[in-house]
Formats: structure tokens, C-alpha cells, sequence
């Protein structure tokens, strides 16, 4: 059976915010920009092969999940510059609470994952797992536990 | 007490669109420098309203105006050659200055490379015998059937031509009716009027 893919324009324009929002959530402003291009070349280079078209939004935010995860390596390997100048800033800032952002980044990768992709990738918990790897049960409690963290952190 | 829940799903869209859509331009030219574009498409403003246009690496394959839907257009290219569809102004540029050229009069013949992907079989027989219709020149759809291999085969020349993938660049509109009538158009016959007008095949009273 063949699937109908949309063109992968519909499928950019559709996602783009999200999955930019996303990266923002997972790396910060100054990355996302890098991750997002990175995200779309990929999924451009995959697209064609794509034998299931019914969730391309949960397939992209994965993809996104997985850039995500490259950027945090390359940044530990990577010495840290004296002053950071960043080449490209998103702007205007899409962060109405930095303190809570910063939170979010600090959690712990199993834990920073689950709370991204369900609160702000708006996923299920099952979509949540397949990203992380793991059971649904696993990504229901990191995504608790790290809710518990951030409230701590943030909501006194 | 604030509400963590709340805050991670608030979403800040303006902000967050701009820097997007500025975004997926970039990922445009990027995408076409590591060819992963099959499909480019582009929007030309033209005297007879905005047109899309795509080209593949074989050249231009597909020029649609009103009233054929851009979706629709879209989607038989991604169904058709590839899902790798991506609008990507720069790369028809060639084609964007061909037309402009043409509709200023300046332009009798088109030099860019075609991609005929899209149709097949005794269409494109007669599709290509249309292109080789001059400026300034009609024929008649017993002609150009004949041309393709069948004199009789007038009604599937006329639905070769009106499914014409690459209208004015695939001159459809040289071909009208025995009788001197232009016959139909997919941009309606006040478009092909014009048309014929403008190449010098009909009076400006016609």
C-alpha cells in the first residue's frame, strides 16, 4: 500500500511554530534556530520514505527530540566560548517566563523530555514514551517528577 | 501560586510564528544546496493574476493559474514526482523572467528547459506538437491531432490540451476551432483572447 504524503511545504507550514516552540523548550533561544533547520533537513531527507502519514506532527517533534539531544552532546564536548555571541537571535524573545525556562533546561534529560513533549509538544503520554524509549508508566513519572521539580523551583 | 502547567503550555504564537516563517526561509535555500528539493514551486504576478510555477531538476513542469486551486496543484506534484515539494522562489527565477518578458511583449519563444513528467502517451504527442505552433500563429485542434498520429482523435486532443500542464509556455491557447472560434481555456476564452491578442493572432478588435 502507498501512502499520500502531503507536500512537505503543507507539512512546514503547519508545524513550523510548534516545532520551533518545542526546540526552544528543549535547548533555549540561541540553539533553536540550528536544531530547527537540522530538524526539517532531516525530516526533508527522510520524507519520501515515510510509509505511515497519519501522525507527521508526533514524527516531526521526534525528529526535533532526537536534534535536540545531538545539540546537548556536542555542547558538553564543545569548551564553552569566554563570552557567548550569538551569531543569530530569535526575536522578540518567545520566553514570558525565563526563570521557568531555565528550570526546564536544568531537569534532568529523562525528566526534561517527558515535561517538553507532553506539556509543550502537547503529546500523549504513548507518543511522549516512543520519544524517550521506555513504557508509558516511565514517561508518566518523569514527567511528574519534573513537574514536582519545576514547581519547587518556580511556583513560590 | 502560580501554575507550572499553565506556563509550559502558553503558547506566545506571534513572537514564535515570525521567527518561524523566518526560519523555514532559510531552510529553503539550505534544503535546495543539499538537494533535497524535487519539487520547487514559486508564485509569479503576472497581467492575468498570480501563477505558481515549480520546476524539478529536469526543468519547469507545472504552471497553474486561476481557477486551478494551489493546493490541488501541490498535491498532484507530491502524489506525482515526489513529496519533496518546497516553495523556493530562487529557483525559478529563470522562469519568473521569461514571463515577464513575454507578457511585455519582449519574448516570442521560451528557452527553458521543460519537464513533460506529467503527461504521457498521445497527450503529450500532442502537446509537443503544440509547442512547435509559432508566435504570432494558430492552429486548429484537427491539426494538432493530426500532427500527434490521429486526424479523428479531436475530442482526446482537446482533453490533452485542456489538462495542458504548462499553459502558455506550452502554447494551448494557438489552438482554436475550425470554424475561427478560440474554443475553451482553462483561464476561460476572454484569457486565450487575450492572448492571441497580445502575440498579434487576433485583432485588438477581436
Amino acid at each position: 500500500m502507498t501512502v499520500t504524503l502531503p507536500p512537505f511545504q503543507a507539512l512546514l507550514d503547519a508545524h513550523r511554530a510548534e516545532v520551533l516552540r518545542f526546540l526552544v523548550a528543549l535547548v533555549g533561544r540561541q540553539d533553536a534556530e540550528d536544531c530547527f533547520q537540522e530538524t526539517f533537513l532531516a525530516a526533508l531527507r527522510a520524507y519520501p520514505e515515510l510509509r505511515d502519514a497519519k501522525n507527521l506532527r508526533a514524527w516531526l517533534l521526534t525528529i526535533a527530540h532526537r536534534k535536540a539531544m545531538d545539540n546537548h552532546r556536542s555542547r558538553v564536548r564543545r569548551p564553552e566560548p569566554v563570552e557567548v555571541v550569538p551569531e543569530r537571535v530569535i526575536a522578540p524573545a518567545p520566553e514570558p517566563e525565563p526563570a521557568l525556562w531555565e528550570a526546564v533546561r536544568a531537569l534532568p534529560p529523562r525528566q526534561r523530555t517527558a515535561v517538553v513533549a507532553r506539556y509543550v509538544g502537547d503529546l500523549s503520554y504513548r507518543e511522549v514514551a516512543r520519544i524517550a524509549g521506555g513504557t508509558e508508566e516511565a514517561a508518566r513519572r518523569n514527567a511528574a517528577d519534573g513537574l514536582a521539580t519545576l514547581r519547587e523551583a518556580w511556583e513560590r | 501560586m502560580k501554575d507550572v502547567e499553565r506556563a509550559l503550555r502558553l503558547k506566545d504564537a506571534r513572537a514564535l510564528d515570525d521567527a518561524a516563517a523566518e526560519a523555514a526561509g532559510r531552510l529553503a535555500t539550505r534544503a535546495v544546496a543539499e538537494k533535497l528539493v524535487d519539487v520547487a514551486y514559486a508564485f509569479v504576478d503576472t497581467p492575468f493574476g498570480r501563477f505558481l510555477a515549480a520546476s524539478t531538476s529536469r526543468g519547469l513542469i507545472r504552471l497553474a493559474f486561476h481557477p486551478e486551486p494551489v493546493d490541488e496543484v501541490l498535491a498532484q506534484l507530491a502524489a506525482r514526482v515526489s513529496p519533496r515539494v518546497l516553495e523556493a522562489p530562487s529557483e525559478l527565477d529563470e522562469i519568473r523572467r521569461e514571463l515577464d518578458e513575454y507578457f511585455d511583449g519582449r519574448r516570442r519563444t521560451f528557452d527553458l528547459p521543460l519537464d513533460w513528467r506529467l503527461t504521457r502517451g498521445f497527450s503529450e504527442r500532442v502537446l509537443r506538437a503544440t509547442a512547435r505552433i509559432p508566435y504570432g500563429g494558430v492552429s486548429t485542434y484537427r491539426d494538432v491531432a493530426a500532427r500527434a498520429g490521429n486526424p479523428r482523435a479531436m475530442r482526446a486532443a482537446g482533453n490533452a490540451l485542456g489538462s495542458n500542464p504548462i499553459p502558455i509556455v506550452v502554447p494551448c491557447h494557438r489552438v482554436v476551432r475550425t470554424g475561427g472560434d478560440v474554443g475553451n481555456y482553462g483561464g476561460g476564452p476572454e484569457m486565450k483572447r487575450a492572448l492571441l491578442r497580445l502575440e498579434g493572432a487576433l485583432d485588438e478588435s477581436d
